[in-house]
């Protein structure tokens, strides 16, 4: 009975903490979100968070955009051509980038590149009394550093995803039709014909918008609420990429359910 | 030391019994003093005495848990985000670790509160930064990132963008720790002389007697959770109390506790400790 007692205990706790933390999150995207005003008054610190975003993970989003172009292109045409269909290799190479992989992939890798540097940067600057010198500067860090850096991440995530279907189209291209022999034509003009540019390029760019804004969310909360050590940064940014990783994949499988469904 | 007559200026800081703390943890009690425009108070304590807590109650960073801290004539902790960050525009504030931006080079760390708080035009920003560098010997260290700087140099430039605004009301946190001998001298001066320069109300947190001896015209000093001792820094120098004397004069026996007091907490982790096996 004490055990169970026990039990009943600990699961509540853990759930009283679970309540918490969402309220919590919900609170600090509901004050960053009042202190956006920014980013009409001084787009540049928006321009400039894109920009830094964005370089920190181009060349890691090209370079896999580009492997699993690859694979997809292999891996494509050894199973049409089964059913002797290898003239949709170009349809399957796009449907599956800019459908599910582009936004996906992207979303998972910026989590571990761009928004474990956020994380970090905005954990440091706490522990280096950054924030507080800001406060007693009269410049509120919500509106100066993170809604600038949200915005950043939410307009970067798009972006980078374009560049990763678009490198792994060009990779599926170059294994189906230069190394494999696809007819050229066939390739392009599939893609053409059978990708829809509401159902599939703008569903696409929806969902790499929710997880931009997911990922760049958690990262700057993880940051803000980082404990001012070492290690507590050290925490945050672990926290970031699993808590952001899962997010993504979570909502992907909720927002494919809702936007590719009958 | 310049003298000041603070009697008939404006109070920019006012402490009206006040306690500060931490949650349950009271660190300071009954603390009441006034800074005048124009008047240099130091406020002075040995480690962990409570005198940053004072600085960031008098920038309304923590609240009052009894009694009332009014900057400019306005209680700090009553009023609005909004009302607030417009008491902390005349403000200045030296953090005692700098807190200086790090993605940002030197002369952008100064000219951020340039940039934040008015609408100068570009030419008119980099000549007030680079004087105000200049000020604390630094304008040819404009161009160099907070990494390349060392920590004395760091000072100086968190001291820089302190002041760069001319603000009504200046909070030093340590602004003497880590600068050699020169450079403290130096900057002691240049916080006297802002403080006639400018006109404005200067509170100095320091442990350093001899510079802050030198330079204010006020000295509280804080330990045992409240307030020792105020008075002229002649007044508080020539004081019998023994308090005062062995902090004033370094000396190792006296009232002045060198050891952390026991707690209950502490007693709790030893009885713990004890009941481990080795």
């Amino acid at each position: 009975m004490r055990q169970l007692a026990g039990v009943l205990t600990s699961l509540g706790a853990g759930l009283r903490g679970m309540v918490c933390g969402l309220g919590q999150f919900t609170r600090f995207f509901g004050i960053l979100l009042a202190h956006s005003g920014i980013v009409f008054s001084r787009p540049i610190l928006v321009t400039q968070q894109v920009r830094f975003i964005g370089i920190y993970s181009l060349l890691i989003i090209a370079v896999s955009g580009m492997f699993v172009g690859f694979v997809l292109g292999l891996q494509g045409y050894y199973t049409l051509n089964r059913y002797g269909s290898e003239e949709a290799l170009g349809l399957l190479v796009a449907l599956s980038l800019v459908r599910e992989l582009g936004p996906v992939v992207t979303a998972l890798l910026f989590a571990g590149r761009a928004g474990t540097s956020l994380t970090a940067e905005i954990g440091l600057m706490k522990a280096g009394e950054q924030l507080l010198a800001m406060e007693a500067m009269a410049v509120e860090p919500m509106r100066r550093v993170l809604a600038p850096r949200l915005w950043g991440g939410i307009i970067a995530m798009p972006i980078l995803a374009a560049i990763f279907s678009m490198v792994g189209i060009l990779g599926g291209w170059v294994v189906g039709v230069l190394m494999i022999g696809v007819d050229a034509g066939v390739f392009w003009s599939q893609m053409q014909a059978g990708v829809d540019v509401w159902n599939d390029v703008a569903n696409g760019v929806l969902k790499s918008f929710v997880f931009g804004f997911t990922v760049t969310l958690v990262a700057l909360y993880q940051g803000w609420q980082a404990r001012a050590t070492p290690e507590g940064v050290a925490r945050a940014t672990t926290r970031t990429v699993v808590v952001g990783s899962l997010a993504v994949l979570g909502l992907d499988f909720l927002l494919t359910a809702l936007m590719f469904s009958n | 030391m310049v003298a000041s007559n603070p009697r008939h200026s404006p109070i920019a800081l006012r402490l009206n019994d006040v306690a500060l703390g931490y949650g349950e943890f009271t660190v300071l009690r009954g603390i009441s003093m006034e800074v005048a425009s124009g008047q240099m108070v130091a406020i002075m304590g040995g480690s962990g005495s409570g005198k940053t807590t004072l600085l960031r109650a008098a920038v309304g960073q923590i609240k009052a848990q009894q009694g009332k801290v009014e900057v400019f004539n306005t209680d700090i902790s009553a009023v609005s985000a909004a009302q607030r960050r417009e008491l902390r525009k005349r403000m200045g504030v030296l953090f005692q670790h700098g807190a200086l931006f790090t993605d940002l080079n030197v002369f952008e760390n100064v000219a951020f509160p340039l940039r934040e708080h008015t609408r100068l035009p570009e030419p008119e920003v980099r000549q007030r930064v680079l004087d105000t560098l200049e000020a604390v010997g630094l304008r040819a260290a404009a161009h160099l990132s907070v990494a390349e700087i060392s920590g004395g140099m760091a000072r100086r430039v968190a001291l820089a963008r302190a002041v760069v605004l001319e603000p009504q009301l200046i909070l030093y946190d340590e602004p003497f720790t880590g600068l050699d001998p020169i450079s403290l001298g130096i900057t002691a001066r240049l916080i006297r002389d802002l403080t006639d320069r400018l006109g404005c109300a200067s509170v100095l947190i320091t442990h350093d007697v001899h510079e802050s001896f030198a330079i204010a015209d006020q000295v509280y000093l804080v330990g045992r959770g409240m307030l020792v001792a105020s008075g002229p820094p002649k007044v508080l120098y020539d004081s019998p109390d023994p308090y005062v004397r062995q902090f004033l004069r370094g000396e190792p026996d006296g009232p002045v506790p060198f050891h952390y007091p026991e707690t209950p907490a502490f007693r709790q982790w030893l009885s713990r400790q004890k009941g481990r096996q080795p």
